[in-house]
């Protein structure tokens, strides 16, 4: 999920720096295809069947600049009473970079009695991230995140 | 390249400076110098993921293995008392060979002479589990590695090495990490390099890690040829960054970007 | 070996709103990275983490190579009763994992 402005100079490296790691089988990462904005669309309607996403409820919080992109933490949360007549079903947590579109869905009910849940995820560039919340009454409301996913210093490409 | 350019920016700056110790009150450990959601990471045990290797470990404590048929809790006993403050005495002189090891060769040299066992691969998840529950005992215990006379000649080797400028960079462990520990390489932070939280979970590596694969990457960064896992030259820097972190608390199984 | 850490609290009174931790170790490979060869390592991800209530689901996540290694999942519940809290963690390979914990609701 490394994504790296110098690949071909790196995976030489890596594989040189390869041959000595004991009893390993040696990864070296390659740019795989990104997710585009398109398929990023095509998530987000598949989930809310093309119905109307309004901005608002939803808070996504999330690292503005990230440490390591490997890791990345990050909390939903979405005002709501948490009543059986008015309450979050479902969140859903996509991205506009990786190779894939979604990162998790999270189904939820009244008796949680709190709309939140927190998460660690991969980011392999620096990206919008976007959190829909789908309501009980069929509602889809959302918010959206810019975050900057910046370059480690002492990386390994061969693990 | 980029990073390229800007280890060689950082060698730059290095080049008008002496390497000159770290003044003991100004002695930070890579904690300090981490975004708090990191910290968070590492301050709770149940957002650790590096207790999930001590966990690994308690099993594999209680297990028999080899032909003798004995548990490290055999011996041992309680964990907790048995091994409290132990991994912050390493590496420790070994008399056997008359050299240092590391609490991962420690761990090894047992399972061979004690429970006749075949040793445990270096980074395997076994030895990094077994090492870190181990570890994991002495959180909180100040670092006295090096106490011992006999560790002497070992440790001005290990610091040798620390200063020693190699790889295509040409740079000493020294030239970050003594000299420009308060400046950032790309965008992370260069740390005082005190090894206080090892085996520490990674989340560059997404895993557990110890002491020498750190080492065999920043070596790697410098482009000098890494050592082998279990070199005399690795064990020497492990000892030699140990005793100059002596004083700080131990931390295992830290979190670390 | 797979170890789990669960963070739930022993004690809660009727009506509180605990929050529940979940730790499961994994190394969600993404199905992304080739070897050296060119291969490419296959996915090899946990998919799906549900959590039961006495028997109930009250919680399911649908996880995507986007998840890092090692899920850390937390979200909340209202304490309604004593019981037991049912975990489990389905993914590729055949994995499958289960964990419990227990609460008293005063």
């Amino acid at each position: 999920m490394q994504l790296r402005p110098d690949t071909t100079r790196r995976r030489f490296l890596g594989l040189a720096g390869g041959a000595a790691v004991a009893g390993a089988v040696p990864v070296v990462t390659v740019r795989p295809a990104e997710a585009t904005p398109a398929m990023l669309a095509s998530a987000i309607r598949s989930v809310t069947g093309g119905a109307e996403v309004k901005t608002g409820k939803v808070k996504l919080d999330i690292p503005p600049l990230v440490e390591n992109g490997n890791t990345v933490p990050m909390t939903v949360s979405v005002a709501s009473p948490m009543a059986p007549e008015d309450h979050v079903a479902s969140i859903h947590v996509f991205n506009e970079k990786n190779p894939q579109p979604n990162i998790g869905n999270f189904h939820l009910g009244p008796q949680a009695g709190r709309a939140q849940v927190s998460t660690r995820v991969r980011l392999a560039d620096s990206q919008k991230i976007v959190a829909i919340a789908k309501l009980s009454d069929g509602s889809y409301w959302s918010a959206t995140v810019d975050v900057v996913v910046t370059l480690a210093a002492c990386t390994e490409d061969v693990i | 390249m980029r990073l390229a350019g800007a280890i060689a920016a950082a060698l730059l700056a290095a080049g008008a400076v002496g390497a000159t110790e770290i003044p003991q009150a100004e002695r930070r450990s890579g904690y300090s110098f981490m975004k708090p959601d990191t910290r968070a990471m590492q301050d709770e045990d149940t957002a650790n993921p590096g207790m999930l290797w001590v966990l690994d470990g308690e099993t594999l404590w209680k297990r028999k293995s080899g032909a003798a048929e004995k548990a490290c809790a055999d011996c041992h006993g309680d964990i907790s008392t048995s091994m409290k403050g132990i991994a912050a005495r390493y590496p420790a002189f070994d008399n056997a060979t008359g050299r240092p090891v590391d609490l991962e060769q420690r761990i090894n040299s047992c399972r061979a002479n004690h429970q006749q066992a075949t040793p445990l691969p270096f980074e395997s998840r076994e030895l990094l589990a077994l090492t870190a529950f181990v570890a994991r005992q002495s959180q909180g215990s100040p670092i006295e590695t090096g106490a011992d006379p006999q560790l002497a000649p070992f440790i001005a080797k290990g610091r040798e090495l620390y200063l020693q400028r190699q790889g295509q960079l040409n740079l000493g462990c020294a030239n970050c990490h003594d000299d420009n520990w308060d400046k950032r390489l790309a965008g992370s932070a260069i740390t005082q390099g005190h090894p206080t939280g090892y085996p520490l979970y990674r989340l560059e590596w997404q895993s557990l890690g110890s002491l020498q694969r750190r080492l065999r990457a920043c070596i790697t960064g410098i482009r000098a040829q890494a050592y082998d896992y279990g070199a005399p030259e690795l064990v020497e820097l492990e000892l030699y960054l140990m005793s100059r972190a002596r004083g700080m608390p131990m931390e295992a199984p830290a979190v670390r970007p | 070996m797979a170890s789990a850490l669960i963070n739930v609290p022993a004690k809660a009174k009727r009506g509180d709103i605990i929050e529940i931790k979940t730790l499961m170790s994994h190394i969600m490979e993404t199905g992304y990275r080739h070897t050296a060869t060119g291969e490419v390592v296959p996915r090899d991800i946990i998919t799906s983490f549900t959590c039961r209530f006495n028997g109930t689901e009250i919680f399911r996540a649908d996880l995507f190579p986007a998840i890092a290694a090692n899920p850390f999942i937390t979200f909340f519940t209202t304490a309604t009763q004593s019981g037991k809290f049912e975990f489990e963690w389905i993914g590729d390979k055949g994995f499958s994992e289960t964990a419990s914990a227990s609460i008293t609701v005063e």
